[in-house]
């Protein structure tokens, strides 16, 4: 069978597993659709976080860009991986114990105003919308190789399941669904990885096998030493060693991992768990189902890449594997017979290169430039799909929250029915489909780019406010709302001044300490914080019921009501 | 009495976080990035040591870091909860 067939049985099984969910767990009640009625178990809740969190950037990209980064690809790996701790430490459980909808309410009702609700709303509105765009494009990018439809008809499709079950099942469907889709992104993921691990070093492990010799067939020798020697060959840099600025480094994990405790579409993940206890452990559980692809990718970005540098460096054009001609359709390769030889020149020289090679494609084409069966390729791309759709749900989700329950619900309408927040929550998504929808038909960018900068947007504005919201029971209303306005509005700045107004400045030696825009958000992370600590300063405490409730989060959930309320 | 306990819940519950936050720090900042070049020196298999901390250990300490979180914080709360029940049925009796 063809990989298109193989491609159209996996996609069409999963998708009909998907509805299949979506219409056994429709959503009856406001609870139900924001918070799925918040009675799932802390291992489904785990899982769910797990297909929520890792999106098409962590599935189809991150490889790809560690594969060309070498190590200082580490900080995605460190950085969507430590953020976890900060969250399950510093967040999960005190917004679990608050027991509201949405991170909005959190801070609408922590700092005891509209404004800042309304700030909050305009934050989350915005971090998601970068990061569901970047969804939406990913999921293009899979159609139209696999499925082989233009860009906008798979889009398009995306866009009508996701309405699917979004709309109809809200968080519970959302929930169930994304259960489906981690088991099958994680086995997609982890077959042609173990697969190639096999074939190139004999070790079934790809943790493992990575660090190991490779077959005599591959030459021998320790897979990371080869690479590394094929890399110097061609004039790249040293795959194991850092290329970088060390600060640069350091401030792009740590604005990866403040955005992921600040991204609203996984805080609100730990409001659908019964109790406090059961927020923790989810998010150990959710680590655990990350952990297992984030350590995987690595592996597969190193055999991903010596696998590539083998096959195309100085073959000939013509002899080149059926893949190379595949992707060379969808522009996703370019090869340019610059001195007419008849060969591919690979080279880190920008002069003598020949070949451009996406780096979005790389776990995809990866199990067909090894050689892999005509399933397992067809797997990866189902897979893909899981990825980006479980994320694009979760994220029009809280598009759809943040407009029903806190703009029109709290903010502007506080008549509305249940019936009708319903119906607006529906609508929201509809609206919001249809946008990530267009950018994702006309994208701004590389797939992990855009959403590392959703990263830095959510760092800046939401992690402080949180925290310090928790920690710090003399934050009042102006220092929050001042800290999430600098903090934001530093970030984005920076963000559009170098990427959109004068990318051609948008070098080290211009930017500020040599900070990248990718790691900009841990600089709005402090402003933010340094902001927030001295206005707060300038104005009076916040109310006594406020303190009160600080203390109340703070307390574990198990222990009886009439024990905190005397 | 119900003040004092949640206050020395509290104390116990930053000392959890900071203890845990530390090693956090400690294996991903610094041995992850700021060390990893000295790091490399020492070789284990085909890895060297700051690049497999940067690209592999470091996310193994984090899943343990969240595990230990959960026992530790299992075991404050329960007795965190029998203190303030005693202390509840102590008051009751006085």
């Amino acid at each position: 069978m063809t990989v298109q067939l193989w491609t159209y049985i996996f996609v069409a099984l999963s998708f009909g597993l998907y509805i299949g969910i979506a219409v056994w767990s429709r959503a009856a009640s406001t609870n139900d659709f924001y918070v799925a009625g918040g009675g799932v178990h802390p291992l489904a809740n785990g899982m769910a976080t797990a297909a929520d969190w890792m999106s098409a950037a962590s599935f189809i990209s991150m490889a790809g860009l560690i594969s060309f980064l070498g190590r200082d690809g580490a900080f995605y790996l460190m950085g969507w991986t430590g953020g976890y701790v900060l969250l399950a430490l510093l967040l999960a459980p005190y917004l679990r114990k608050f027991g509201k909808y949405t991170v909005p309410d959190f801070i609408g009702d922590r700092y005891y105003s509209r404004s800042a609700r309304l700030v909050a709303i305009f934050c989350a509105i915005s971090v998601s919308f970068v990061y569901v765009c970047g969804q939406m494009q990913g999921a293009g990018i899979v159609f139209s190789r696999f499925l082989e439809v233009d860009i906008t008809t798979g889009v398009i499709i995306g866009m009508a399941i996701v309405f699917f079950y979004a709309v109809l099942g809200g968080m519970k469907g959302i929930t169930y669904t994304q259960v489906a889709q981690y088991c099958v992104l994680i086995f997609a993921y982890m077959v042609p990885a173990i697969f190639i691990s096999l074939m190139m070093t004999g070790n079934p492990i790809p943790q493992i096998g990575f660090g190991s010799e490779l077959t005599a067939e591959y030459g021998g020798g320790y897979l990371l030493d080869r690479l590394d020697s094929l890399s110097q060959d061609l004039g790249f840099a040293t795959y194991t060693e850092g290329q970088r600025a060390t600060q640069d480094v350091f401030f792009i994990t740590a604005a990866l991992m403040f955005g992921t405790a600040g991204l609203p579409h996984v805080i609100i993940r730990f409001f659908t768990v019964p109790s406090v206890r059961d927020a923790r452990k989810s998010a150990a559980y959710a680590l655990i189902f990350i952990a297992i692809l984030y350590t995987t990718a690595p592996a597969v970005a190193a055999f991903a890449r010596t696998n590539l540098l083998n096959t195309v460096d100085n073959a000939v054009y013509e002899e080149l594997p059926s893949w190379f001609s595949t992707w060379e359709t969808t522009q996703l390769i370019s090869f340019d017979d610059r001195n007419g030889d008849g060969r591919v020149q690979y080279s880190g020289d920008a002069e003598t290169n020949e070949l451009q090679v996406n780096r979005d494609i790389m776990v995809l084409a990866n199990p067909e430039i090894a050689q892999l069966p005509n399933w397992v390729i067809a797997l990866v791309a189902a897979g893909a799909l899981a990825a980006a759709l479980s994320t694009a749900a979760g994220l029009l989700l809280v598009i759809s929250t943040a407009v029903s329950h806190d703009l029109l619900k709290r903010s502007l309408m506080p008549g509305i029915s249940e019936k009708q927040e319903l119906l607006f929550a529906r609508l929201a998504i509809f609206v919001a489909i249809l946008i990530a929808g267009y950018f994702g038909i006309n994208p701004p960018g590389f797939v992990a780019e855009v959403v590392a900068f959703a990263f830095g947007l959510a760092a800046a504005s939401f992690f402080p406010a949180i925290v310090l919201g928790i920690f710090y029971r003399r934050m009042n209303r102006e220092g929050a709302i001042a800290g999430m306005l600098a903090g934001f509005l530093f970030t984005a700045g920076y963000i559009v001044a170098f990427k959109f107004v004068v990318p051609e400045l948008s070098t080290p030696e211009h930017w500020w300490f040599g900070i990248s825009p990718e790691g900009i958000g841990t600089l709005g992370t402090l402003i933010n914080t340094v902001v927030a600590l001295t206005v707060s300063r300038l104005y009076p405490a916040p109310p006594r019921d406020i303190q009160n409730m600080v203390e109340e989060i703070r307390l574990p959930g198990a222990v009886p009501a009439a024990v905190n309320h005397p | 009495m119900r003040d004092k306990h949640a206050r020395a819940y509290w104390r116990a519950n930053v000392r959890i976080l900071a203890g845990l936050l530390s090693v956090w720090f400690f294996i991903s900042y610094v041995c992850g990035i700021l060390l990893a070049d000295t790091l490399d020196a020492i070789r284990f298999g085909g890895f060297k040591l700051g690049f497999w901390i940067a690209q592999q250990g470091s996310i193994y300490v984090f899943v343990v870091l969240i595990i230990v979180y959960v026992v530790l914080m299992d075991r404050l709360d329960a007795r965190y909860r029998s203190d303030s029940e005693q202390g509840v049925s102590r008051e009751d009796q006085s």
